[in-house]
């Protein structure tokens, strides 16, 4: 048997699950004790490059209310061809296909291995990918510029079938037509007016007289495409679109002084879902927003046009000072719901110094499985690289993304799913798995995850509901499926399925193995994401003390003072930005998050990691931070003195070039693969860019504590922060002294 | 039933025609002839006349007294002058019918010098007896002709039914001719003995002959608009049955056929014209019958004419009835009460029954009260004359030979009708000659005339062109009365040349003698148009006297008419170009004006295009401080500004306030108080001028914007399919280099822009620097916007590759188009936004084809239902469909957005509604009803072109000052008002004219006059702010005379359309139409009161100022908008409601009284005189050129000879003629060159393009062409001219009574 180290990682990369506890408390009391609920972080589509998909459909439970797909853990008769579901015991005879199966010749759903399995569906039409920009030309003549190169060079990237779309927005909406010679035709849509979307349709003479469209089912793509004068592939429109993007005018309405230009973000994005809704509901369709600055008009808007009325702060939401945050938010809550119920994720570039109201619309990427991406301009490699990598190839060459998923849940019966956190929207499937303590977003076994990609990692919350009277048999396991139906990029129709089983164990007699299958970090970041859960919801301090309640542990420290539950010093698009992105990256990404990782490059050793303390800032250092959004390289004091004299100049000086090198090569490993990019810093000691290090590590050195003062060792930081220290003395004071 | 015109009496300053009811009405109709005959008859007037002159001259003592003191001798004279014709008629005739009526009428002499209005109603009898004297004879044939005639209008084919009814007529006629050769030599008698009671009795009988046969006639007359068969077989024997009314005189007539049938027939004819008349008047109708009755009394002589006609026509049939005549006439009267009774149901009826009575005193007395009847009668008459020619002889027997037989035993009547009478009189030969001129063709053709006489079949030809359906038949007696009547001839040709004499004589009038006369009993005549006033004749004058270039200096003269070209020389009053009154000289007082109801107005036309001979007002700039204005009435600086104290200080002419003159602005006087550089400066001298205006009069106190011109073109499936989407796309490629500018070097300022639309709309970016245009669609009309700034509105030059491109491209994308749905709410809207978006005015070039039925602001649904009109709900009709449209023309004119609409539709659009904002923002509609490129582009075209190119100013303000003690208070045109004395106009063009009503608020001073200022505040095209000024001074009077003496027809008639026009909004057309009867009446009454001398009630006097009022009036309440008929859509009613809003003087002129110009004998340079509107003025021979400043007409006979069908349209046959053709072939030949060169200028003086409609005598489209013929009864129910004025005399003696 290997540590549990090595089983959680083994299960991490073949089923992609990382689960709290890896041996169940076998009773609903036992597990309430536990504290941390029997969870688990799910990414669907974990890159399996070692498993290719099965070319035929699962075979399902014949139960209606089970339909569990055949697997592994199944017990299967070869003889008499049937197989008996493990989830609710219905006895299955093998579909005809099967006839051949024996305990020789087994399908792979049987196989251990294979508790992950992809099945393509061959049903249905093919349906071509989408993609409708909608690009906001209220932007600085330099902006726009960059944003039109990516964007052009953005269709290079698409498949030639590919769909695209283009819809530009700044005081009108405007819906491009791609197919028309001479001229360039638009439908133009007020930016003020909520239309609904029949209206919408109507309005772009979507409408046809009674298409058979009633069963919801998308058109036959070449139909739709044919007749939709608006989503034209790739290849048909490729020059068109060009040259389109190239005559793109910055919004022509003059901009009084002391205004701000008049927005129409939330009319374009009601367009926008408005349109795929009409030609190709349930179809993977990505809508694409690029935003320089807030919707300030019409339906959405954020904040009014005039300049001398900042945009909302935290403080002004806590003062309820917010005029349009409610109505914003709620109009981009009706907008992300009727979006992810078509099946279209919606992304949000976001690029302006200021806020751009991602507050209020990030549950359009959040509810929809989009991207938020926020930059300062789309004219910086930060806004381009990640938009590049947007369109980012797997091995196969197919874009890594995937659309509209549909994830559910089966448990054993001991067990019922409270909830999903991550980038998703219920179903309302009423499954009998389903619990009525809702964690995240419950009461159904289902959810809609509109936009998927390999690292797109679920956070799923179980309750153990077998009474404490009604022991399971020893040696009993609990078993979870998770079946993912979703559209591949290739378009394909797929479906993965992976089955997971656990030990039910006796939280009385077996505590020492319970406790030894916890998985630290699985949990941090799962109950990390329930805090973010109801930071969204609830007031900021109210959070944390439910989580100090809750959770007495190193890491939390960090998560505390995170941008995740710390609104202080970040703007409330920031911390959406932050919180939008914590709740759907994978374990070790999320870890990051919570904790970030500092190295240390001197010419004592290879790079060490230390600790995320102000003591590690040392003047012969060079510090790599990693923060998921930030990657600073800060040079200690002589390090930057040194460097400042050109020593690396200097041939007899090698080494130190090499080891002003060794961070700047690791930064850039980590540049290429992370999504979003982040923000590369390069600094040094006294830098003003240091403070992104400074606000990050454990103040053990502040200029209050005395002894430290002036010491050698570290550097002081300038806040009324408690350290790490200080924190844990208290903590370790309430959880002796506490009653609770 | 009839009435008569017993004489017209001009004076320098009034007319005065003398109407009688009878049957005499063709004798009038008869006596218009040769100018000889015509002095002759006036003669004969005169003396039978002169004991009426003296009485007129006595009241009249100022005027023409002169002229009446010479009463017998100096009648002819003054006749001369005057219309001559027709007062000399009245009194030729009169003695005429006298002579003939002696002989027939004895009886309804009697009767007739009863009734009350003798005098005049003898003077109209004297007259219309000797028409229809002659006419007996001719009108017979005229009748044929004229049945011919019509029906080959109608039908096309002469010989089919019409000819029938006519000929049966005629036959009554032919009996009556047949009677009159009996009479015939009676009448020179007659004539010997001028006037004595007998001749009025005489005429009297004769009237209730010709009553007879206008009965006759009557019922042909309803026939040739309509019913014309029915007539004649009415006629034949039941067709007098058949006519419900007429039937029983009718009947009563065939018993008493021979003799009687002539007097019955008359009745009958009275009884028909009724009812004709009767549509047009109902009310009146039942008058009329007793008019007719009177008239009859007074028509007495006319009667005897008519008599002799009907009898001669009867005596058709029965050959006996020729002596009967007399004896008919008694039997007729007995017959008579017969048919009176049928009569008294129905208004002819009535008549009949009056006639009963009528020729006892009883019947007079019921006369009086039908004197509305008389001008029905008229019209009756007509028809009466036609049946009695065509029903003569033969066509008795078969309604269908009447025409041929009719001309045959016309001739003969003729021959012999006029050979009696020449040989009593020389009238006859006058008759003669005046039978040539009937023939409108020739005035001068006595001789022919004559000749035609003779020779019934050219006779025929000849009159019918001349006769109206009714009128024709009227004349035709006409010509058989000339014959007998010398003076009748003298009628056609006379009303030429008379008018100085007429003018002359007016002094003369030997009116009191008729109305001696009358008082004796005469006869009742029948009504000569030719002696009425003719408006042709008017126009003539007023072109040969004037010769001098018109100078604006002298306070209170009235200009030349419109229709004369003159010079204007500004010399301190606006030129009548701009600024038309409708009297020169206002009442002093409000008690005045109410009492002469004459209206006070002004039609203003503040950028009127001057001809290249007169220099444009002046622009003077007063510096940055602004124009000088008075302090408190902030009138501008102008002629009447009085400057005191050495010049330091100025007192308003308005107000008399007294304002200092500022110092850069001050000037010494000279010693008449003047100051010294009044010549140097425009705004001291002229009155009218420009200033330049400076900020404080500019929007926002910001300099305006160039302003913009928005297309906006409709691409639904209609628009694409006629054609026109194509046209407007092509057309614009070269017309953007025609926007536009005031310096013809400079590059316009004009910006332009480019929407289309169906149910959407489309918005072009013609931005110079892109590469293609764009288009950007918005579907949201529900809230409509202008998705679009930089790269809409642009210079044409700049942007000149990407608009081809787009006009290039638009017929292309829509070439497939299915969508029929358009919506007009929207695109109105999304001009307005654009202009808004772009700060600027401008105009809209909106082309639209349908009801905008699509779901959108101003949707519209179909409500045309003919059902409601006349009722009162037809006003709604009128009235927008939905209030959408005003408060969207009220945002328009606020950002100074005009709005020119073009509609192509194919039914009903609903221009009440659509045209709601081009009406309030100072635009145009142009309607082109079932478009088709081929045929109506170039009308299109033209219109579009002269539309986008004509000067214009936009988001004006006018403003009319006032002198104290008048102020303006109601204005009509198309503009918007949203306080009491601002007219704001969006946009105000060169062709726009605003009518402008003044009421009194205190006294007027004779010393100071009436002073008025006209200021309109605009931006011109070039984005200047600019303040246009027309000041008018007028005389004040405190004598009505004076009031009279200087009006202008022409203007009133424009303010009266305005009025009525607007007033169809909210009240039931026929109350409108009554209220505009009831003020003409007013305003003749007053005058006839106060300012004629006194005579007796009969006559009808008309100021010489007003003196075509009622004829121009008729045409106004005949007018499609007020008198629809069947064919006349509600859009073509409410299109024209609209036009005629912004009309002006010279416009509505043209509009109501078409321009009709024989064309057969061209020179190149000289404008043929024109001929009046009426059928019986058209030749067979000949070929016409009818405009009304909308439609363009080629009428062509259809025995044109073939040289002349060459010359103008290259084929020698006429039925190769092709009636669709609208250009004429270009062929080189004078005739040819001529005819396109006079076309080329009726167009270019019009401010739309009339397209020709080339319309071939007894074609189909003669229909429309008749339509324009305002003189003769309209197919809608309008009563012919000689009708109305009957009925207007008939108003006027009420209101006297």
């Amino acid at each position: 048997m290997t540590t549990y180290q090595e089983f959680i990682q083994q299960n991490e990369d073949r089923d992609g699950v990382r689960f709290s506890w890896n041996l169940w408390p076998s009773s609903r009391l036992e597990a309430t004790r536990l504290v941390v609920p029997v969870s688990c972080l799910f990414t669907p589509l974990k890159e399996r490059p070692n498993l290719p998909p099965v070319q035929y459909e699962p075979v399902l439970c014949s139960r209606a209310n089970c339909k569990a797909v055949l697997n592994p853990l199944c017990q299967v008769d070869f003889r008499a061809k049937i197989w008996a579901c493990n989830f609710c015991f219905q006895r299955n005879p093998f579909p005809p296909s099967y006839a051949g199966i024996s305990d020789v010749n087994q399908p792979a759903e049987l196989m251990p291995q294979f508790s992950t399995i992809e099945y393509i569906v061959q049903r249905g039409p093919a349906a071509p990918l989408i993609f409708l920009y909608v690009v906001d030309t209220c932007l600085e003549e330099e902006d726009l510029q960059a944003l039109k190169e990516s964007l052009q060079m953005s269709l290079s990237l698409l498949p030639p079938n590919a769909l695209v779309g283009l819809i530009t927005f700044g005081r009108m909406v405007q819906v491009h037509e791609l197919s028309c010679e001479g001229i360039a035709k638009s439908y133009v849509f007020r930016g003020t007016k909520d239309l609904t979307a029949k209206q919408i349709q109507e309005m772009l003479g979507l409408t046809k007289p009674a298409v058979a469209g009633q069963q919801g089912r998308p058109l036959a793509p070449q139909d739709a495409a044919a007749t939709c004068k608006f989503l034209q592939p790739v290849h048909r429109v490729d020059m068109n679109l060009t040259d389109l993007l190239g005559e793109l005018q910055r919004d022509p309405w003059p901009v009084p002084q002391g205004k701000r230009p008049l927005r129409s973000t939330g009319v374009a994005l009601s367009v926008a879902v408005g349109l795929l809704e009409g030609t190709f509901p349930n179809t993977g369709a990505r809508v694409m927003l690029f935003i320089g600055g807030p919707p300030t008009q019409g339906p959405g808007m954020v904040v009014g046009d005039e300049l001398k009325t900042p945009i909302r702060s935290w403080h002004d939401i806590q003062k309820d000072n917010a005029r349009h945050l409610k109505k914003a938010t709620k109009y981009y809550e009706a907008l992300a719901n009727r979006s992810a119920t078509n099946g279209h994720s919606i992304d949000i570039y976001a690029c302006a110094l200021d806020q751009t109201g991602l507050l209020e619309m990030k549950c359009l990427s959040n509810l929809t499985g989009g991207h938020i991406v926020m930059g300062d301009s789309f004219n910086t490699s930060l806004f381009k690289q990640t938009f590049q990598r947007v369109f980012s190839k797997d091995y196969n060459g197919d874009f890594r993304m995937a659309f509209g998923g549909v994830l559910e849940v089966k448990t054993s019966r001991e067990l019922k799913v409270c909830g999903a956190i991550g980038p998703c929207v219920s179903l309302n499937s009423k499954s009998p798995c389903v619990s009525e303590n809702e964690l995240g977003i419950g009461g159904t076994s289902q959810w809609k995850v509109c936009g998927l990609n390999p690292s797109t990692t679920l956070g799923i919350y179980f309750e153990v509901v077998n009474q404490h009277n009604a022991p399971v048999p020893q040696g009993g396991r609990g078993a979870v499926q998770f079946v993912t139906q979703y559209q591949h990029s290739n378009t394909q129709r797929r479906i993965r399925v992976t089955t997971i089983a656990r030990n039910w164990a006796d939280a009385q007699s077996q505590i020492q193995h319970i406790e030894s299958s916890f998985d630290q970090e699985a949990a941090a970041v799962l109950m990390a994401r329930l805090g973010v859960f109801r930071a969204e919801s609830e007031e900021g301090p109210d959070v944390l003390r439910w989580l100090d309640r809750q959770l007495i542990r190193l890491f939390m420290f960090h998560l505390r003072r995170s941008p995740f539950l710390q609104v202080f010093n970040n703007s409330p698009d920031e911390s959406s930005y932050y919180r939008h992105h914590f709740v759907r990256q994978d374990l070790t990404q999320s870890l990051i998050m919570i904790q970030p990782i500092l190295y240390s490059y001197s010419f004592h050793g290879p790079p060490e990691p230390v600790l995320l303390d102000s003591s590690s800032i040392l003047p012969d250092r060079i510090l790599l931070m990693d923060t998921f959004f930030q990657l600073v390289i800060y040079h200690g004091e002589t390090i930057a003195q040194w460097r400042k004299a050109g020593y690396q100049e200097m041939a007899e000086y090698e080494n130190f070039k090499q080891l002003l090198q060794a961070p700047l090569d690791d930064a850039q490993e980590i540049l290429q693969t992370r999504f979003p990019m982040p923000r590369y810093i390069d600094t040094e000691h006294g830098g003003s860019q240091a403070r992104f290090l400074l606000s990050k590590v454990n103040p053990s050195q502040t200029h209050n504590n005395l002894y430290a003062w002036g010491q050698e060792t570290g550097a002081p930081i300038l806040t009324d922060d408690v350290s790490l220290q200080v924190f844990m003395d208290h903590l370790k004071k309430l959880a002796v002294s506490s009653s609770a | 039933m009839t009435e008569l015109c017993t004489g017209l009496i001009t004076n320098g300053h009034q007319l005065i025609l003398f109407l009688q009811s009878g049957s005499a009405c063709f004798a009038t109709l008869a006596y218009l002839k040769t100018e000889k005959r015509f002095r002759d008859e006036l003669r004969m007037n005169v003396n039978q006349h002169t004991p009426m002159a003296s009485p007129y001259g006595q009241p009249q003592p100022g005027y023409g007294q002169p002229g009446y003191a010479p009463l017998d001798g100096s009648y002819p004279a003054p006749y001369a002058p005057y219309n001559g014709p027709a007062s000399a008629y009245q009194p030729g005739a009169p003695p005429q019918g006298y002579s003939p009526f002696t002989s027939f009428p004895s009886k309804a002499l009697a009767a007739n010098p009863v009734s009350d209005l003798p005098s005049p109603l003898d003077l109209g009898p004297a007259r219309g007896p000797p028409t229809s004297g002659p006419p007996p004879v001719s009108a017979p044939q005229q009748y044929n002709q004229y049945s011919q005639s019509q029906g080959s209008m109608q039908n096309g084919p002469p010989p089919p039914t019409q000819a029938p009814p006519r000929p049966a007529v005629s036959q009554p006629y032919n009996q009556g001719a047949m009677n009159l050769s009996g009479p015939h030599p009676s009448y020179p008698q007659h004539y010997g003995p001028p006037s004595t009671m007998q001749q009025v009795t005489n005429q009297m009988t004769g009237m209730q002959i010709t009553s007879g046969p206008p009965t006759a006639a009557g019922p042909g007359y309803a026939p040739p608009h309509s019913s014309q068969p029915p007539v004649s077989t009415g006629y034949s024997a039941a067709a007098q049955a058949s006519y419900t009314q007429a039937p029983p005189p009718v009947s009563s007539a065939p018993t008493q056929p021979p003799p009687p049938s002539g007097p019955a027939a008359p009745q009958q004819y009275y009884s028909g014209p009724p009812p004709s008349s009767q549509q047009p008047f109902n009310s009146s109708l039942p008058p009329t019958s007793q008019q007719q009755q009177q008239f009859t009394s007074s028509v007495t002589p006319q009667p005897p004419p008519q008599q002799t006609l009907p009898p001669s026509s009867y005596s058709g049939p029965v050959p006996p009835q020729s002596q009967p005549p007399v004896p008919p006439v008694s039997q007729a009267q007995q017959s008579f009460p017969t048919p009176q009774p049928p009569f008294s149901s129905a208004p002819p009826p009535v008549s009949q029954s009056s006639f009963a009575t009528g020729p006892p005193p009883s019947a007079q007395g019921s006369f009086p009260p039908q004197g509305p009847p008389p001008s029905s009668q008229p019209g009756s008459f007509p028809p009466p004359g036609p049946p009695l020619t065509s029903a003569p002889f033969s066509q008795y027997p078969g309604p269908m030979p009447p025409q041929q037989q009719p001309p045959p035993s016309q001739p003969s009547p003729y021959h012999s009708g006029q050979h009696p009478p020449r040989p009593q009189m020389p009238p006859t030969s006058m008759a003669q000659s005046n039978h040539l001129p009937p023939g409108p063709q020739g005035p001068p053709g006595p001789p022919g005339p004559l000749q035609q006489p003779p020779s019934q079949p050219g006779m025929q030809t000849g009159y019918p062109p001349q006769q109206n359906g009714a009128f024709g038949q009227v004349r035709g007696p006409q010509p058989g009365y000339s014959a007998p009547y010398p003076g009748q001839p003298n009628y056609g040709a006379p009303a030429p040349a008379p008018p100085a004499q007429k003018r002359l004589d007016p002094d003369a009038i030997p009116s009191p003698q008729a109305s001696d006369m009358p008082a004796v009993q005469k006869p009742r005549h029948r009504i000569d148009p030719d002696a009425i006033p003719s408006p042709i004749q008017v126009i003539e004058d007023d072109k040969a006297k004037t010769t001098e270039p018109f100078t604006t200096g002298v306070r209170g003269q009235a200009p030349p008419l419109v229709t004369t070209n003159f010079q204007v020389q500004d010399q301190g009053n606006a030129s009548p170009r701009f600024i038309r009154c409708t009297a020169y000289n206002m009442p002093c007082t409000a008690d005045m004006a109410k009492q002469s109801q004459v209206p006070l107005a002004a039609v203003i036309k503040p950028l009127a295009t001057l001809p290249p001979d007169e220099p444009p007002p002046l622009v003077v700039d007063h510096g940055e401080s602004g124009p000088i204005r008075c302090n408190r009435c902030k009138a501008y600086m102008c002629p009447y500004m009085q400057f005191i104290e050495g010049g330091r200080r100025f007192q308003c002419g308005f107000c008399s306030c007294v304002t200092e003159v500022p110092p850069h602005y001050f000037q010494h006087l000279d010693h008449t108080g003047k100051r010294v550089d009044c010549y140097d400066r425009a705004e001291l001298s002229l009155g009218s001028y420009e200033f330049l205006a400076t900020v404080d009069y500019c929007k926002n106190n910001k300099l305006p914007q160039p302003p913009a011109f928005i297309f906006l073109i409709d691409v639904s499936y209609n628009a694409v399919k006629s054609g026109m989407v194509n046209i407007v796309c092509q057309e614009l490629k070269t017309l953007l280099d025609c926007l536009p500018r005031e310096n013809p070097e400079a590059e316009s300022a004009v910006r332009v822009g480019f929407v289309t639309y169906n149910k959407v709309l489309h918005f072009y970016n013609v931005k110079s620097s892109l590469a293609q245009p764009q288009m950007m669609v918005v579907s949201d009309v529900s809230d409509m916007f202008v998705p679009l700034l930089d790269g809409f509105l642009v210079n044409v030059n700049e942007s000149r590759q990407v608009i081809e491109s787009l006009l290039d491209q638009i017929p292309e994308m829509f070439a497939d188009t299915r969508e029929t749905e358009t919506v007009f709410g929207p695109v109105i809207q999304a001009g307005l936004e654009a202009l808004k978006a772009a700060d600027c005015a401008g105009k809209l070039f909106v082309f639209h084809t349908s009801l905008p039925i699509a779901e959108a602001p101003g949707k519209l649904k179909n409500r045309e239902d003919k059902k409601l009109i006349g009722t009162d709900k037809e006003k709604s009709l009128f009235q927008p469909q939905v209030g959408f449209y005003s408060s969207l023309a009220k945002e328009c004119v606020a950002q100074g957005c005009c709005v020119d609409l073009f509609l192509f539709p194919n039914q009903y659009v609903d221009v009440a509604t659509l045209g709601v904002v081009p009406v309030s923002t100072g635009g145009s509609v142009y309607k082109y009803t079932y478009f088709q490129a081929q045929s109506d582009q170039e009308r299109f075209l033209n219109d579009l072109r002269r539309d986008v190119q004509k000067l214009v100013g936009f988001d004006a303000v006018m403003r009319v000052r006032t002198s104290t003690g008048i102020r303006a208070t109601d204005f009509f045109g198309s503009f918007y008002m949203s306080n009491t004395t601002d007219v704001e106009l969006a946009g105000l063009d060169c062709d726009k004219a605003i009518t402008v009503e003044f009421k009194h608020d205190d006294k007027l001073s004779e010393e100071t006059g009436a002073l008025m200022q006209c200021a309109v505040l605009y931006t011109s095209c070039s984005g200047q702010r600019r303040l246009r000024i027309h000041n008018m001074a007028v005389n004040c009077c405190s004598q009505l005379a004076d009031l009279y003496r200087n009006c202008e027809t022409d203007t009133i008639i424009n303010y009266f359309s305005k009025y009525a026009f607007r007033g169809i909004l909210s009240n039931p057309t026929k109350a409108v139409r009554e209220t505009l009867v009831n003020q003409c009446a007013q305003i003749l009454a007053c005058y006839r009161k106060n300012c004629a001398s006194p005579s007796s009630a009969g006559q009808l006097i008309l100021p010489e100022c007003m003196k075509l009022l009622p004829v121009y009036l008729n045409c106004v309440l005949k007018s499609d908008v007020l008198l629809p008929g069947a064919d006349v859509s509600l859009d073509d009613r409410a299109y024209l409601r609209q036009l005629i809003s912004c009309m002006d003087v010279a416009e509505t002129h043209v509009f109501f009284y078409p321009r009709l110009l024989p064309v057969m004998k061209l020179e190149s340079g000289s404008l043929p005189v024109a001929v009046r509107d009426s059928e019986e003025r058209l030749s067979k021979g000949g070929v016409y050129l009818l405009e009304t400043g909308l439609h363009l007409f080629l009428w062509v006979g259809a025995s044109v000879q073939q040289e002349l069908l060459l010359n103008i349209f290259g084929t020698p046959s006429f039925s190769q003629i092709d009636s669709n053709m609208t250009s004429l072939p270009v062929l080189d030949n004078p005739i040819s060159q001529a005819l396109r060169e006079l076309i080329y200028s009726f167009r270019a003086q019009r401010s739309r393009y009339m397209k020709l409609m080339v319309v071939k005598q007894e074609d189909r489209a003669e229909l429309i062409f008749r339509h324009f013929l305002v003189e003769d009864k309209s197919a809608s129910g309008g009563a012919s001219y000689v009708d109305f004025l009957c009925h207007m005399h008939k108003e006027i003696r009420q209101l006297l009574s």
